[in-house]
């Protein structure tokens, strides 16, 4: 099938007084219909960026300096605002991460469902209303068509992310872009709103771009994943191999610093050091200094995606040509 | 909602029993009346029969006492000055300030918001620089000199405008306006402009500050990513959220215009209420200080009044934190 979303060789910069910053470097992925993308990373590492810079979001001076994003094969990088505003909620929704703060206080979630859903379908006022009614229902809210007149703020944490997740969807865009959908949430209410999410993307067919850097809601919703690291994609695949047998040294460290939760340990393991600024990338690869199997070629060269049998991996490791081959344990996982 | 007007106007008393103290201070401390309406040439008998006559012979707390309970009744008693009671004067003026104030008001909102929304909007635009070192201006220039020069440019050299006065005045009962005749009409762009210009720039920067901090904020990019046109987004979202601290600075401000009107109106001779009480200052009138003073403290007591219900009006959070602290 051919996929809903086509990133292909996405960079964007910031220029700053003291030079560009490159945020994102060389970011190619798809999304097929229907299918969650998870992408995970530390903070920084240029997962939320990816999501403004589909919608088109970019904060200021951010800008695409070169690639393409293409939905459902088109272009949507080079458009306008007014034609992309046309796209963004229409065709592709977005969930944000603190529902405290994403709705707006001063009017009823029925008004603001009401107004995204004459925005993009051009339904009369009862019909709207009658869509928004449904949709409270359908993510899950109690007495919907009372609650409709309800304020933002006479909602819960996780009630108001439901509603987000309804505004999201109710032009039924082919495309949600959540931003961490569940951060700000108490973790009893994490798995409700994920599973409602899973659930309403696969009943509406919807494909899903979740951006989190919580690897237990990874590995419960997505299909494949993406890690980044400083900009850049260090390992895609799906998720059953990244999350068991990762092949990036950064995929690895990443999953070893889950901490288990069968057995007692005395340090949970972490990855030494920070993820360098945007204005200090060292050259070679961006994880070079921190990379226990970094070998000379790592220092010079800046690998891109290369095979690592079930998934790929950004890893000078998997090239046959370096003079190191990855461990043993790395390759079989 | 009624409780809590009341409770508002129960707090009102303590504020308005102290202004009334101090003006009825200045009965006792600010010059020496008798001796002003007696003139030159009088005999004690006559001074002591006006002391008896004006009551200024009994203990402090029954003067005060009398004076409450007459003030309540909009009762001032007679301006040393004119010998003509004080309520009528007031009523006399009173419509011309008012109308300069809400012309003045009127200008400052209709044109301080949309310029504070353009310069917060479109941020390195030249315009918005323009409209921002204007704004300066506005907030540094005396408004004395502001009215001197645009009676000059209007009124002096292009002879457009009026430069003192209100024109001509229809009388509708007790009201008089200048809304109704070209000649008043006319009369009140400069003076309001001039009592205006300050109050416009203050919204124009308060509204500018207030849209860049909203616009930064999550349910406004949420706005966005919902693909709501940019009218909706930037007026509908935005600028609702920028009007609790507005709505509480233009009240002040309007109480402001009402009150300190009396620089424009000396400017432009403007029969109203703040010329009128420049007169008594200077003739020591009393009595007309001493209502104006209280007029004024009502004014922004009910001014204050109305912006807490316009809040409620605004923000819905306001209404339910009350409803929810009741219940607890």
């Amino acid at each position: 099938m051919a996929p809903i979303l086509e990133v292909r060789n996405l960079r964007v910069e910031f220029p700053t007084r003291r030079g560009t910053l490159v945020a994102l470097d060389d970011v190619s992925f798809d999304i097929a219909p229907g299918e969650v993308l998870g992408v995970v990373g530390e903070s920084g590492a240029g997962k939320s960026m990816t999501g403004a810079a589909i919608i088109g979001l970019l904060e200021p001076p951010g800008r695409i300096a070169s690639g393409q994003v293409l939905l459902a094969g088109k272009r949507i990088d080079n458009l306008g605002y007014e034609q992309m505003r046309r796209i963004r909620g229409r065709e592709i929704g977005a969930i944000f991460q603190d529902p405290l703060t994403t709705l707006n206080p001063l009017y009823t979630v029925g008004r603001q469902l009401v107004e995204t859903i004459q925005t993009h379908l051009g339904l009369n006022d009862a019909e709207a209303r009658r869509r928004a009614i449904g949709w409270l229902e359908m993510v899950g809210i109690p007495a919907a068509s009372q609650r409709v007149d309800s304020y933002p703020h006479e909602f819960s944490g996780g009630m108001r992310q439901r509603v987000v997740i309804a505004l999201a969807l109710c032009a039924e865009p082919k495309l949600i872009v959540a931003d961490e959908p569940t951060t700000a949430l108490d973790v009893s209410i994490q798995a409700q709103v994920i599973a409602l999410l899973k659930g309403l993307a696969r009943d509406k067919g919807t494909a899903m771009m979740l951006v989190t850097h919580d690897m237990g809601v990874i590995a419960e919703t997505a299909d494949r994943v993406a890690v980044m690291y400083a900009g850049r994609i260090a390992e895609i695949g799906p998720v059953r191999e990244v999350v068991k047998h990762p092949k990036h040294p950064y995929s690895v460290g990443l999953m070893a610093s889950i901490p288990p939760l069968d057995r007692r340990v005395e340090h949970l393991a972490q990855i030494d050091g920070a993820m360098p600024r945007l204005s200090a990338i060292p050259p070679g690869c961006a994880f070079n200094p921190r990379c226990p199997e970094v070998f000379g070629r790592c220092r010079v060269e800046r690998p891109d995606l290369l095979d690592a049998g079930a998934t790929r991996a950004a890893c000078w490791l998997y090239d046959p040509a370096s003079e190191k081959r990855a461990p043993e344990a790395m390759r079989h996982g | 909602m009624f409780a809590f007007i009341i409770s508002r106007i129960l707090q009102a008393i303590p504020v308005m029993a102290a202004v009334a103290l101090i003006s009825f201070a200045m009965f006792a401390y600010v010059g020496d009346p008798v001796s002003i309406m007696l003139g030159q040439d009088f005999t004690e008998a006559q001074r002591q029969a006006l002391v008896a006559s004006l009551g200024l012979d009994q203990p402090f707390f029954v003067q005060f006492a009398k004076f409450v309970a007459n003030a309540a009744q909009g009762e001032f008693g007679l301006s040393y000055r004119l010998s003509r009671p004080v309520a009528e004067l007031i009523a006399e003026r009173a419509p011309a300030t008012l109308e300069l104030a809400f012309c003045a008001a009127v200008i400052a909102m209709c044109v301080g918001v949309p310029m504070g929304v353009y310069t917060g909007l479109y941020r390195n635009s030249w315009l918005s620089r323009f409209f921002l070192t204007f704004s300066l201006v506005g907030v540094s220039l005396p408004t004395f000199l502001i009215g001197i020069l645009l009676i000059l440019v209007f009124s002096v050299w292009l002879g457009w405008l009026p430069s003192f006065g209100r024109g001509d005045v229809v009388q509708l009962g007790w009201w008089s306006t200048g809304f109704l005749t070209v000649s008043g009409l006319k009369a009140l762009i400069l003076p309001s402009i001039t009592l205006g210009l300050f109050q416009l720039t203050l919204i124009m920067r308060l509204v500018r500050a207030e849209m860049l901090e909203v616009l930064r904020t999550d349910y406004i990019k949420f706005a966005r990513a919902r693909g709501l046109p940019n009218r909706a987004v930037h007026f509908g979202h935005a600028l609702k959220n920028t009007l609790v601290p507005v709505i509480t600075i233009a009240g002040l401000q309007l109480g402001g215009i009402i009150a300190f009107a009396i620089v424009t109106e000396t400017v432009f001779q403007w029969p109203g209420m703040g010329l009128l009480f420049i007169q008594s200052v200077g003739a020591a009138d009393i009595p007309v200080m001493a209502a104006y003073l209280m007029l004024i403290a009502l004014v922004f007591v009910v001014i204050n009044l109305v912006v807490d219900l316009l809040y409620y009006l605004v923000d819905p959070r306001l209404r339910v934190d009350r409803a929810a602290a009741k219940g607890a």
